[in-house]
């Protein structure tokens, strides 16, 4: 699709917490600046800057964009902000992508962030809207239910969504970024299944953090790819789907803009079994059960399977598993809402480029970065690789 | 580069308060209407994009009730930007460049009706240092005009100017919200609100949405055979930002028009007719003047924002008003502004030809 | 200078008032629901009835204006049982948030379902709406308190239930 598009640098922040002590503008120049190291670039080699967030009610700042043009150093260049909920990160990328695709710009950089301790964002989610019945529900609240229904269908034993989160977990201790390090005595499955209920089935344990923090990607067309003194990863697919919250007899377990947008994202990759052509998938999972949910939809697993791929250990790379999922721990150990659809595009082109360190899948050459939002509506999901396509 | 022109635009009437109608009844009119005008169906469009802000209405993805307003079942390719739309018409014709898409819509939408638009506006200024102060709007681009005034750019007398010439260029225009004929000593004699500024120099307040339809060249020519009306070709677009603190920029004039102006390729002809995106009287003067724009050029013959500012689509309609008038043949060649951001931190600049 | 601590946090409230516009097929349904009537839209394209309405059929983009009169009985779609209370209401946790589909209607809403054992609601299980007292409807959806099992009526197979109604639909599209 268009020109070939790489991409040269990736930098997060160094450690996500629940309130992490920076300005907004400290906490999207440190993600950047790491991006830029990792590139061996300067301030003065960016063409524009695609920055992405979720609602602006999280840090209360109206269109935060124009607050950050000169710590992300971009006066005198062009500024884009990307909204598309809980799908942002991806969207984000996507949309920086297209600068180099479409042959307009030669290097942007592009970033997502999230600092959700600044205001608070189950209040931001589920401010009370008049004439509606006031539930408090939360997001946990809305997929709760469409979780039920899909253990109903696929009879997944009940410690399948505990075996996802305890996994991711795991994962995250080889990942220096991430915010959950559970101490060794806490990962342990009974422990988990005994951890208080939130919304059923959902555990306190299943559900994911609240974080701050930024993630930032350097993309750039194939000439100036050759100068990267890191492997470049190349991208070999982008798409998006999106349909609406409600619609009559919607099918909320298996949405049909997932199953659209991996279709498309496949072609354009030229996969046709994921499971098998992948190395690794990053891919956006808050509550434990959507790993299986998700198996099934991105094609993975057959409907009504993709509890088994969980509980043979498929997903698990300490398990040494065929198909890791989420070894970064995924959004289970961290999650600044607006960057963590592009951490896992970021964690995904990290994996290809052979720079994940202890979360390595060894000889990673094609792994999917994938993200979703609002009520299970927005996707945007990406393929990248080792080669050029 | 791919050739995509301009093929349909449609805003829906420009109120003060548009009443019960909420976002998506809004949308529908906007986006039918611009449908409408090429025979579009949902399987036509390839992309989505729109412009909005959370903030605007008072709870975060209002963009996503909107969606409802597409038919977006199949699914749909669909993005959105929380800026104004001309910005998510960027978006769009960048898709459009890669090759992977031929046709987009792009809609923006607000009802600054319900919420405090100048408390929300000043939400976006530096959290930690300004915006506590709560400096509104209107008092901000008040010190934009008397800066302009202290440097000699800027009477009284010519922001008065701008406001005649904007109510009755309004008058043919049957969405704008206040048209009409005025005197400037009439506009004068009113108290002012925020020195130098009076409340004629400021923009009203708005409800509303507009649509607007891009494609290649092959589409749009098939499209309007015969219609009598010929597509609209985004010849040059670019966009520019500058530093969010005001005490470190020129405000007297607009590096980033500037600019995106000359990227755009303003200057490779003759501009017939200009639309700018000045929500204040005396940001047409100093964006004319960025703009390189002599009296030769029509300067929003629409009546401009401030005969009717949709916030969040205002910029879109800037875009959508020049495309009219050359789609129709008043105009050959055309400039269109879309800002953001206080005293006009960010600008875009889209140069629009039929040919 | 040396013994002061570095500013890391400063407070800065926001108030702001808001008005809200319900839209025009919405304030239609809030000015039934004020009478005790729960009153959906049909699409005119797919002959789907939608409540509560909110201007638009979504899956085609469309207006709706036909208005259809409800039954105050639904049957649950889906739901959870939620153990985080609701600040300043009566209910206490866990009860049950459900998404319900009302009888001759074709998209959920979510509401709460009370007044039984939560061990007892099933997808599928058959419901009725318990009204506030009169004196306090107002134009809101909580003038619904919650909904309840109907007793002797078995849960019903959502799959059936589901294609039954795309089928009796059908009569009303004018596509």
């Amino acid at each position: 699709m268009g020109n070939p598009c790489a991409i040269v640098g990736i930098g997060q922040t160094e450690r996500y917490k629940a309130k992490i002590k920076k300005s907004m503008a400290g906490l999207v120049r440190e993600a950047a600046q790491n991006a830029l190291t990792d590139a061996g670039l300067t301030w003065a080699d960016i063409d524009a800057v695609v920055i992405g967030k979720a609602p602006d009610f999280f840090e209360g700042v109206v269109m935060p964009e124009l607050y950050l043009a000169d710590a992300l150093g971009c006066v005198g260049k062009p500024m884009l902000r990307v909204h598309t909920a809980g799908s942002v990160g991806g969207s984000t990328a996507i949309v920086a992508a297209s600068y180099i695709q479409s042959g307009v710009f030669k290097r942007v950089l592009t970033l997502a962030y999230e600092k959700q301790s600044e205001s608070n964002a189950m209040w931001a989610l589920s401010s009370q809207q008049p004439f509606s019945p006031h539930l408090n529900a939360g997001a946990g609240g809305f997929f709760a239910p469409i979780i039920r229904e899909y253990m109903r269908r696929s009879k997944a034993p009940l410690d399948i969504g505990c075996k996802v989160a305890l996994k991711d977990r795991k994962h995250a201790l080889k990942n220096p970024h991430a915010h959950m390090h559970e101490p060794a005595e806490n990962l342990d499955l009974q422990k988990y299944m005994d951890a208080m209920m939130l919304w059923e089935p959902l555990r306190f344990s299943e559900v994911c953090p609240s974080s701050d923090g930024a993630c930032a990607m350097i993309l750039c067309n194939e000439e100036l790819a050759k100068k990267s003194p890191n492997k470049p990863a190349w991208i070999h697919g982008t798409a998006m789907r999106s349909e609406p919250t409600m619609y009559p007899w919607r099918e909320e377990v298996n949405p049909q803009a997932s199953i659209d947008c991996a279709k498309d994202v496949y072609s354009q990759a030229g996969i046709t079994n994921p499971r098998k052509e992948l190395d690794m998938a990053e891919v956006y999972v808050p509550f434990s059960w959507y790993e299986p949910m998700w198996l099934e939809s991105l094609g993975f697993a057959d409907v009504g399977e993709g509890w088994k791929l969980t509980e043979s250990g498929a997903t698990s790379l300490d398990q040494g598993g065929d198909i890791p999922w989420n070894c970064s721990g995924g959004v289970l150990s961290t999650n600044p809402i607006g960057a963590s659809g592009m951490i896992r595009f970021a964690e995904a082109a990290l994996q290809v480029r052979g720079m994940a360190g202890d979360r390595q899948v060894p000889g990673a050459k094609k792994a999917l970065g994938h993200a979703y939002g609002g009520g299970a509506q927005f996707f945007s999901m990406w393929v990248v690789g080792s080669d050029k396509p | 580069m791919r050739e995509v022109a301009i093929i349909a635009y449609h805003q829906t009437p420009m109120v003060r308060d548009a009443g019960a109608k909420n976002d998506v009844e809004l949308v529908m009119e906007a986006v039918h209407g611009a449908k409408a005008q090429v025979g579009f169906k949902n399987t036509d469009i390839d992309f989505t994009c729109s412009g909005s802000c959370d903030y605007l209405g008072g709870a975060a993805f209002a963009f996503v009730g909107a969606l409802d307003a597409l038919g977006a079942v199949p699914p749909i390719s669909e993005s959105h930007v929380e800026m104004d739309a001309a910005w998510a018409l960027y978006e769009a014709w960048l898709k459009i460049q890669t090759g992977h898409f031929d046709t987009a819509l792009i809609y923006g939408f607000g009802k600054s009706s319900h919420g405090p638009m100048h408390e929300v506006l000043a939400l976006q200024l530096d959290p930690y240092y300004t915006q506590p102060l709560w400096p509104d709007q209107i008092s901000m681009a008040g010190l934009q005009a008397r800066a302009m005034m202290d440097a000699g750019k800027l009477t009284e007398k010519q922001m008065a100017e701008v406001v005649v010439k904007s109510r009755k260029n309004a008058k043919a225009n049957p969405n704008a919200q206040l048209k009409g004929d005025y005197t400037v000593e009439q506009l004068l004699a009113e108290p002012t609100l925020s020195s130098p500024l009076r409340k004629h120099d400021c923009p009203p307040i708005t409800d509303g949405a507009s649509a607007l339809i891009i494609a290649t060249r092959e589409v749009a020519e098939k499209v309007l055979a015969g219609t009598g009306k010929r597509p609209v070709y985004i010849t040059g677009i670019d966009h520019r930002i500058e530093s969010h603190q005001l005490g470190t920029r020129d405000l007297t004039s607009s590096m980033s028009t500037r600019i995106a102006g000359e990227q755009a390729g303003v200057k490779k002809g003759k501009v017939d007719i200009a639309e700018l995106h000045a929500p204040f009287s005396h940001q047409e003067i100093l964006l004319k003047e960025a703009l390189g724009l002599d009296d030769s050029t029509v300067i929003n013959p629409s009546g401009g924002p401030l005969a009717g500012n949709i916030f969040m689509s205002a910029g879109l309609d800037r875009i959508g008003a020049v495309a009219t008038r050359i789609m129709n043949g008043e105009a050959n060649r055309g400039v269109a502004h879309a800002t953001s951001g206080a005293c006009l931190q960010q600008n875009l600049v889209a140069v629009l030809e039929g040919k | 200078m040396s013994d002061q601590k570095p500013v890391e946090i400063i407070d800065s409230p926001v108030y702001m008032n808001y008005s809200f516009a319900a839209g025009r097929a919405t304030s239609n349904f809030l000015r039934s629901i004020k009478e005790g009537k729960l009153v959906g839209q049909r699409s005119s394209i797919t002959g789907k009835v939608i409540v509560p309405p909110r201007g638009s059929d979504a899956e085609t983009g469309t207006p709706t204006f036909e208005e259809v009169e409800l039954p105050d009985t639904a049957t649950v779609i889906m739901f959870t049982v939620v153990y985080i209370p609701i600040p300043n209401s009566k209910v206490q946790p866990p009860f049950i948030v459900a998404n319900l589909v009302l009888d001759n209607s074709d998209q959920t809403f979510i509401h709460l379902v009370s007044g039984c054992k939560n061990e007892d609601v099933k997808i599928g299980t058959r419901v009725k709406a318990v009204w506030r007292d009169k004196s306090e409807w107002g134009y809101s959806f909580n003038n619904i308190e919650y909904f309840q099992p109907i007793a002797g009526e078995a849960p019903v197979d959502i799959d059936a239930l589901r294609a039954k109604r795309l089928k009796e639909v059908e009569a009303f599209k004018h596509a």
